[in-house]
């Protein structure tokens, strides 16, 4: 059976939830062979054997982290040759993107982004894209060379499927270009002990109608109630009242959670894109004309600081 | 030595308009109105700035693009670039993200430049990889996707906001940088600079000035291929309530039935 590479997005061993997605959907293709590189890097065997990783290719060396994206790219490269996969699958994100891009280049292949679904098809694996704020569903193909497909967050489930995941160390030599970018500092972002916005089952968001950052207490206690991720729109971020890592949109992060639930947000279609394919959708807003009802599952015309605390008291009260 | 920047810019279908795709399932240009992708202002922008504050420098925008892109081009002259070149040729028709970052490295190589700026995305095909492609492809340091960005004494700088830090980069020139849409409002164009940019100079590439074959991109070249695109059926129109005071437990009824609670 063929191999397909998944390459592994982990921090310091503990391997992110999408590289789990990304193994259930390279399983459908081949047996999934992983690539896990940096610090940690070996630690990361387990959760991928139990999630079907058949091989665990790694590379422990401080130019994955001292410089920007090229080391990755040599190494995945050094991975594709030692194994010759049928298909090349990458997480999602601005970084994954750019490593995926670059691979293909080198390796004379096409490359598809932001694949919300993969299956295997007569001539090689097809993914599914969503294009235009997610208006449209593309179904796609790489033509050339090995497929390199890049996959978002939330597009598959996580499945247990024990397999051998024998770890191998990989041989890496770096490029001349590998070192040059130097990353010169790093301040890692602070935990809120709240789930990652791109990988979270639930999503509360805030928009201009939270009117202050004193007011997002308000939906970080929504979230909090639900066990969610907190998100906000640009609007929000721009006014400074919530971090742009949380923003949720063209610019931000792209969201795909079983629930989304907008507060004060109008809908705009830069906002869509980022959350127009979650499965429920659900919004508070005092303007019954604001297009965001359009989308929605169930829709509040309201006062978000009426109806947002009363929900969440409302939620705290059924648990409790 | 006078700072030679080029500033890639792509001439997308408006966001706002009713986007789809033609019936060879490329993005269809005709009923919508196209303008110069919003994500490459800041671009424009932080090439001005850089400008600025070097000695001596000249920015070159550059799109491929059909007929109509030469909007883009005005629109980032008229905010301050001194030239434009535009890359045009009915065989471009259909170019992935391979084919669209040989046609523009060529580009680059034959301009000649100390400095790339790009988007972090364009706003219709939104894949953020074309920078990254032209870093490889012309053998150089890839400084991308900044928050903040500063060149000085041959060397740039700038802030990459990622998902799980915050990181400073560095590298000499040559280099390819993209910048983000927080890397500071750009200008709009003053009618002063309206007027000037009716007297810049724009250059028309096609593929044979570029020593490319049309079999190398387009449809044809393609390393990738669409086979089908479909409308997303509309969501079904949800339950709507006003709030009479009973909003958020109605909606945490909702939330329950649903399983989230
Ligand atoms: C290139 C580009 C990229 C962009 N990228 C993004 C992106 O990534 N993410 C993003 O979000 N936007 C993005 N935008 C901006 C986008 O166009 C909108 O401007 C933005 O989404 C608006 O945010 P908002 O809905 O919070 O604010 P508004 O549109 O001002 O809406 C606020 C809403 O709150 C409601 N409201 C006010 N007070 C209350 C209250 N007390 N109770 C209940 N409801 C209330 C109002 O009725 C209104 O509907 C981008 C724009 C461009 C041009
Ligand atoms: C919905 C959709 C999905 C697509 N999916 C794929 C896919 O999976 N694989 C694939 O290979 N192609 C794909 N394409 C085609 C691809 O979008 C185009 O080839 C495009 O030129 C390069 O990708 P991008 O627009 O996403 O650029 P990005 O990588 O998002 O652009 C980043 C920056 O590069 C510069 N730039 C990009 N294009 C140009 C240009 N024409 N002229 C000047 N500067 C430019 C700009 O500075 C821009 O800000 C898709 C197109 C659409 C509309």
């Amino acid at each position: 059976m063929a191999e397909v590479l998944v390459y592994v997005d982990h921090v310091d061993g503990a391997v992110r939830k999408p590289t789990l997605e990304l193994l259930t959907l390279a399983r459908r293709i081949g047996e999934p062979v992983a690539v896990a590189l940096g610090a940690g890097a070996a630690a990361t065997a387990g959760a991928l054997a139990e999630h079907g990783a058949v091989k665990v290719l790694t590379h422990e060396a401080a130019e994955y982290a001292d410089y920007l994206v090229v080391p990755k790219v040599d190494a995945l490269q050094a991975a594709y040759d030692a194994v010759s996969p049928a298909a090349v699958l990458v997480p999602s994100s601005a970084e994954g993107k750019e490593i995926a891009a670059r691979l293909a280049l080198r390796i004379g292949s096409g490359v598809i982004t932001d694949a919300v679904d993969l299956e295997a098809g007569d001539e090689g694996p097809v993914a599914t894209q969503s294009a235009f704020a997610a208006s449209f569903t593309t179904k796609t193909r790489v033509a050339k060379g090995t497929p390199v497909i890049t996959v978002k967050p939330n597009s598959a489930p996580v499945e247990a499927a024990p397999a051998a995941g024998s770890v191998e160390a990989l041989d890496v030599t770096f490029s001349a270009q590998a070192t040059g970018t130097k990353v010169t500092a790093r301040t890692p972002r602070e935990s809120t002990g709240r789930p990652e916005l791109t990988e979270a089952a639930i999503v509360v968001s805030g928009g201009r109608g939270v009117n202050g950052s004193e007011n997002f207490g308000l939906i970080e206690s929504l979230a909090d109630s639900l066990g969610a991720a907190v998100g906000a729109s640009r609007a929000a971020v721009d006014a400074g009242w919530y971090p742009h890592t949380n923003q949720v949109g063209q610019t931000g992060k792209s969201v795909s959670p079983q629930l989304y639930i907008a507060n004060g947000i109008s809908g705009a279609i830069q906002h869509r894109a980022g959350m127009q394919t979650s499965k429920t959708i659900v919004a508070v807003n005092k303007d019954a004309e604001a297009p965001i009802f359009d989308l929605v599952d169930y829709g509040v015309v309201g006062d978000l600081f009426d109806v947002v605390p009363q929900l969440t008291e409302e939620i705290n009260s059924r648990k409790g | 030595m006078s700072l030679r920047i080029v500033v890639t810019v792509k001439y997308v279908p408006d966001a706002t308009g009713d986007r789809h795709f033609a019936d060879d399932l490329t993005v269809d240009r005709d009923d919508v109105d196209g303008l110069l992708s919003e994500l490459d202002e800041y671009a424009v922008e932080q090439a001005l700035q850089i400008a600025d504050e070097a000695d001596d420098a000249e920015i070159t925008v550059l799109t491929v693009g059909p007929e109509d892109a030469k909007d883009a081009l005005r629109k980032a002259l008229s905010m301050g670039a001194d030239k434009a070149i535009h890359v045009e040729d009915d065989d471009l028709h259909g170019t992935d993200a391979i084919g669209t970052s040989l046609v523009l490295a060529k580009a680059i190589e034959k301009a000649g430049y100390d400095l790339v700026i790009s988007g972090m995305a364009s706003t219709d095909g939104t894949m953020g990889v074309v920078p990254a492609l032209l870093a490889e492809r012309l053998g150089v340091p890839q400084v991308t996707l900044l928050s903040e960005v500063s060149v000085e004494d041959g060397v740039v700088k700038g802030r990459r906001d990622g998902d799980s830090a915050s990181e400073q980069l560095e590298a000499s020139l040559p280099a390819v940088v993209s910048v983000t849409d927080q890397s500071g409002e750009a200008r709009y164009p003053s009618f002063k600079g309206i007027m000037a940019a009716k007297k810049k100079p724009v250059e028309s590439w096609d593929l044979s000035d570029l020593d490319l074959e049309a079999g190398e991109v387009g449809l044809e070249g393609a390393y990738t291929v669409v086979d089908s695109a479909t409308q997303r059926p509309a969501r079904t129109a949800g339950t709507i309530v006003k709030d009479e005071g009973e909003g958020g437990k109605q909606l945490a009824e909702f939330l329950a039935g649903q399983k989230f609670i």
